[in-house]
């Protein structure tokens, strides 16, 4: 392992070395632009790159912009040239792409070992690289020609790593936690920038910084560019934490939404400054306090247009589905660069922008377009994440910016820590006394512990005016030594702090299968008794707002398709079915395999089954199945792969292992979510694909019929069927003959059906109150096409006119059909067989990068043909197997 | 506070509720508002049909159950009092300010919690968990790709877990046992009954 990290540090350090003599002769506009690494998916960026540079703040000399001269160098041509050099030629976007790949490699190699990763973060790490690189540029040039500018940071760095944390935001738990992480947000940030601005101020006043030239207002200014919780760094750190998720949607929240005070504050001081201090009045005070509101407010609203328009615009673009995924980046670096015009908090705006859009675009955009836009913000994220902290450590190597004052820095360093702890416990405080579940002291001090400060406040101190601000390099030494301490030492000792003091992390890993099933349990009670005891707070607010949200936001912005399969209770069932339909056969093919795996006496069992089903038409069938099972082995990769990714991903894994293993995961995946938990994509490194989001409907449906069928039978003087025992295959059964009645809202109609349904059950004798199941149902050998779903593949609509009773009717005579063809002794050909094999091994090839194909695997399910001869015997098979 | 506790009189024994489950005036208040919500006909109890009522219910896989706590199957009916009884279950232990007359043990003790918890398995009420009751809770809670198999043996491996004494069933201590280390403070409290 460290012979490879060395192997490939060394490279970095070739590509590095390789590219500086020709940096050396650059203009230093070049460089500034070489950090600007991550594009945005749009072609025009590296134009806007070099025309932007020029603008630079930082920019010091050069105007020329020498990225994208024209290539030929000048003199006159005396013979036509077969090759030439042409570096001028493609200096800039050469650069962006190296250092993209530097930067990339470095976290390659750092996450090579997992041993130091596990201790010491990732982003203190990289600021480490940053350090080396650093050094060796500055070894080579004695100056440094590479940092992180303004420019750079703000429009080419930043936006993607907000708009990722907007789009994979838990809503509810941000939105339920808003309160407070407002208060942290604004109140907290200004009485840190105060009370630092101030402390400073005072202490420099009772002379322990020596000879320096700031004034009151300076010194408030740079207390608001350091008072601001970093995104960037907080994510960095606490995603390898894993807290419990209210203290993250707490500091993270935060971080994400201080932004606006802080770019309120900052501007107010640099304003406040260039004034000067006596023409600041209460008019220019209240000015101040106004603009915080328009630039907050405002920014959310440009967010919230954005996202609106983002989510309209997904409507309409099936035609268009291969780039369709580009219009969120485009259009969130647009409510970026709007909100950024208009003098508005830009943060806010994309985040909020990817806040609002996602519920719609989801629904909007094709699967698959859905999946690429997630894999593609993660990239950007990730990737610019890597560059801002290797280029945090590489802009500190310069000498230019050190101006020691021992005094100035390690009171910043001090004040920062503690005004962070007093704020939090204070706010928290009065929070509690609000809060229904309180936050604990534990919490607090790792909410106080997680203020960490990061690129943000690096980029507003390279902002500062050095004509106004005479001590500028110290202000950003001093800000590049709080990130360094907050990124670097409280990164490495958060972790073994939320072990120490013993902090609710993120859902522990349960140990018992009761447990699990406890804590889903308990989940659900919660609901409940907040469901009867009516619960009123925010949960009204969240109702209400839901109301309205189905009502008018989510007609007006989803298409209507989109918009039926969100429609929580009736309206799903052509989505409901489809799914039970895979599942099905999922659940089919697995059933085989499992058994094949796990339990060869079941397997046995179940080869004799379909031995005994078929061996007078084909004696040699069996023989067959198992070498198809063989051949087709090597083909498992890439054949169909299986229609439920997401869901078996899993337990894929689990099929090697031991059964307890397997229980586990099956407990994992099928358990009903509680409704109160949220599906976490925060992570940036991480993320995994939504389940289905069926599971309401499920237990709608269950519950409705459950007391139909008590309130009939009570009524009607009928045994009660137990249905809570009966066989999960029943209730798929029953549903779908539900699926036309209750697209008509026709809801006691439906149960109706039901009712008769059970009738049938208890008639045929079918004792579901016995405390083991029958076997008989799964191993039947007409038990797959007993779901009629399996009948789109004859006739996509007939099934759902079929009543319940008739269909029952008409699936016993395909089953007969079934056997009749059978004694017949038709032909099964063994490449029907074959056909079918990868289908039933399938589950098995489950792989997350093959998850894109699903839907085209999907498709290619639907079509698929029936084998030539019956085409009932080939579904039965599928779905039976 | 004055109006306050003269709209607490129109509550019936209010005060002896507050002392016996630890609600406070506000809760006790609230708690009364949603019984005449939930009670549209006013008739001054609460029927089955009145939870069933909840649309939200509905959509949860154990609400049956959960409104079978609430109602006993003898009983038809839920007066204010008892309504209150069951919901002091979800109260938040104090933390802060323990009540003087402490009864020996109030109703969000861990134990009460958990035997609250208990009985939602334990349908027939014979102190144990049975196979049979736990296939059925599992069966409400798991989605239906579920198979039969699957099902049995999740059912056998949990009470191969938790069943100390081998008889095939799980008893409260049991229950208690396996989930020892659950936070049920935190899993059983709702943050609105504080």
């Amino acid at each position: 392992m460290a012979a490879m990290r060395r192997l490939a540090l060394f490279v970095c350090v070739l590509l590095l070395v390789s590219g500086s003599p020709g940096l050396a002769s650059e203009t230093s506009d070049t460089e500034d632009n070489s950090p600007s690494s991550d594009d945005h998916g749009t072609s025009s960026d590296d134009h806007e790159i070099s025309s932007n540079s020029t603008h630079n703040t930082t920019g010091d000399t050069g105007q020329e912009d020498s990225g994208h001269g024209d290539g030929h160098e000048g003199g006159p041509i005396t013979t036509l040239p077969i090759v030439s050099w042409k570096w001028h030629h493609v200096t800039t976007p050469y650069l962006v792409a190296i250092w993209i790949l530097v930067a990339w490699m470095c976290k390659l190699v750092i996450e090579a070992n997992h041993h130091v990763t596990s201790v010491i973060p990732e982003s203190a790490l990289l600021i480490c690289v940053g350090f080396l690189f650093g050094g060796i540029i500055w070894g080579a040039d004695q100056k440094q020609t590479f940092s992180l500018t303004p420019t750079v940071f703000f429009f080419y760095l930043l936006p993607q790593i907000i708009l990722d944390a907007g789009y994979f935001m838990p809503n509810k738990l941000f939105f339920s936690n808003l309160g407070g992480i407002l208060i942290h947000a604004v109140i907290g940030t200004c009485w840190n920038a105060a009370s630092v601005g101030l402390s400073l101020w005072g202490c420099h006043q009772g002379g322990a910084m020596g000879d320096i030239d700031i004034g009151l207002l300076q010194y408030l200014l740079f207390g608001s560019l350091i008072a601001a919780v970093d995104p960037v760094a907080v994510i960095a750190v606490f995603e390898e934490v894993h807290v419990n998720e209210v203290l993250f949607i707490m500091v993270f929240g935060e971080s994400l939404l201080n932004d606006g005070v802080t770019v309120v504050l900052f501007n107010v001081f640099d304003a406040f400054v260039s004034l000067g201090g006596e023409k600041i009045n209460a008019v220019e005070i209240i000015k101040g306090i106004i603009s915080f509101f328009v630039v907050a407010f405002g920014g959310s609203l440009v967010g919230f247009v954005f996202g609106l328009l983002i989510s309209l615009l997904t409507r309409c673009t099936k035609n268009i589905q291969i780039i369709e995924a580009g219009f969120i980046f485009v259009l969130g670096y647009l409510s970026y660069l709007t909100a950024e015009m208009l003098s508005l908090s830009a943060i806010l705006s994309i985040a909020f922008c990817g806040i609002c859009c996602q519920k719609y675009i989801n629904a909007n955009m094709d699967e698959k377009s859905v999946i690429t836009v997630k894999y593609v913000m993660k990239v950007f994220a990730n990737g610019s994440e890597t560059i801002i902290f290797l280029f945090l450590g590489i802009s500190a190597i310069d000498k230019t910016i050190w101006v020691w004052n021992t005094g100035f820095i390690l009171l910043t360093v001090f004040f920062v820590f503690v005004y962070r702890c007093i704020g939090v416990f204070f706010l928290t405080w009065i929070q509690n006394k609000f809060r229904l579940v309180p936050l604990e002291v534990m919490d607090r001090i790792i909410m106080s512990y997680g203020g960490l400060r990061g690129a943000v406040a690096y980029g507003l101190a390279m902002m500062l005016d050095e004509n106004k601000i005479k001590e500028k390099n110290l202000m950003i030494g001093t800000t590049l030594i709080v990130v360094y301490f907050t990124v670097i030492l409280q990164g490495i000792t958060m972790k073994p702090l939320v072990t120490w003091l013993k902090v609710k992390r993120a859902s522990a890993n349960e140990i018992t299968l009761i447990e699990k099933v406890q804590n889903k349990v308990f989940d659900h009670m919660l609901v409940a008794i907040e469901d009867i005891s009516g619960q009123i707070g925010h949960n009204y607010m969240r109702d209400k707002w839901k109301h309205f949200e189905e009502k008018w936001m989510s007609w007006f912005l989803m298409k209507p398709s989109a918009r039926k399969k969100h429609d929580l209770v009736f309206d799903v069932f052509h989505q409901l079915n489809l799914k039970d339909a895979m599942n099905y056969v999922a659940e089919g093919e697995r059933r085989g395999s499992l058994e094949f795996i796990r339990n060869e006496t079941a397997f046995i069992d179940f080869k004799k089954k379909f031995a005994d089903e078929y061996s007078e038409a084909m004696p040699d069938i069996t023989v067959d199945m198992s070498d198809s099972y063989a051949a087709h082995s090597s083909m498992r990769r890439d054949t169909v792969p299986s229609i439920s990714l997401e869901l078996h991903d899993q337990n894929t894994n689990g099929l090697r292992e031991t059964e307890d293993i397997n229980t586990h995961h099956l407990l994992q995946q099928h358990l009903y979510k509680g409704r109160k938990q949220h599906r976490h994509k925060y992570s940036r490194s991480h993320f995994t694909v939504n389940q289905d989001e069926n599971e309401v409907q499920e237990i709608f449906q269950r519950t409705m019929r459950t007391r139909l069928e008590s309130f009939k039978s009570t009524k009607m003087g009928v045994a009660p069927p137990k249905t809570i025992t009966k066989h999960p295959k029943k209730d798929q059964q029953q549903k779908m003959p539900n699926g036309k009645s209750t697209d008509n809202g026709k809801y006691c109609h439906c149960d109706d059906d039901d009712f008769e349904f059970s009738g049938d059950d208890g008639a045929s004798g079918y004792d579901p109150s016995a405390g083991s199941f029958p076997m008989r149902v799964t191993y039947r050998p007409g038990a797959g096409i007993e779901n009629p779903v399996f009948m789109p593949d004859l006739d996509p609509m007939a099934p759902m006119q079929i009543p319940p009773w008739l269909a029952e009717a008409e699936l016993d005579s395909s089953t007969v059909a079934l056997s009749q063809r059978a004694q017949t002794g038709l032909p099964w050909t063994p490449s029907n067989l074959q056909r079918l094999a990868p289908l039933r091994i399938s589950t098995r090839s489950t792989d997350s990068f093959m998850m894109a194909d699903v839907p085209a695997s999907q498709r290619q399910d639907e079509h698929l043909p029936p084998p030539p001869p019956p085409p009932p015997p080939s579904d039965d098979d599928r779905g039976h197997l | 506070m004055g109006s306050s506790s003269s709209r607490l009189d129109r509550v019936p024994g209010a005060k002896d509720l507050m002392e016996e489950t630890g609600f406070s005036e506000t809760n006790i208040l609230c708690l009364y508002d949603r019984f005449e919500v939930l009670d549209r006909e006013e008739r001054g109890y609460l029927r089955l049909e009145d939870f069933e009522a909840i649309q939200q219910l509905a959509v949860n896989p154990i609400g049956d159950r959960i409104i079978g706590a609430f109602v006993f199957p003898g009983r038809e009916t839920l007066d204010f009092p008892s309504f209150v009884r069951v919901l002091a279950h979800f109260r938040p232990t104090d933390t802060t300010w323990s009540r003087s007359g402490s009864q020996p043990e109030p109703a969000n003790s861990r134990t009460r919690k958990l035997r609250f918890a208990f009985s939602l398995y334990d349908q027939d009420g014979d102190g144990k968990i049975s196979r049979a009751e736990l296939t059925e809770m599992l069966q409400a809670m798991l989605g239906m790709q579920v198979t039969d198999e699957q099902l049995q043996s999740i059912v056998g491996r949990a009470i191969q877990e938790a069943d100390l004494d081998r008889d095939g069933a799980i008893s409260f201590d049991e229950f208690k046992k396996s989930v020892e280390k659950v936070d049920i403070d935190h899993k059983m409290s709702t943050r609105f009954l504080r």
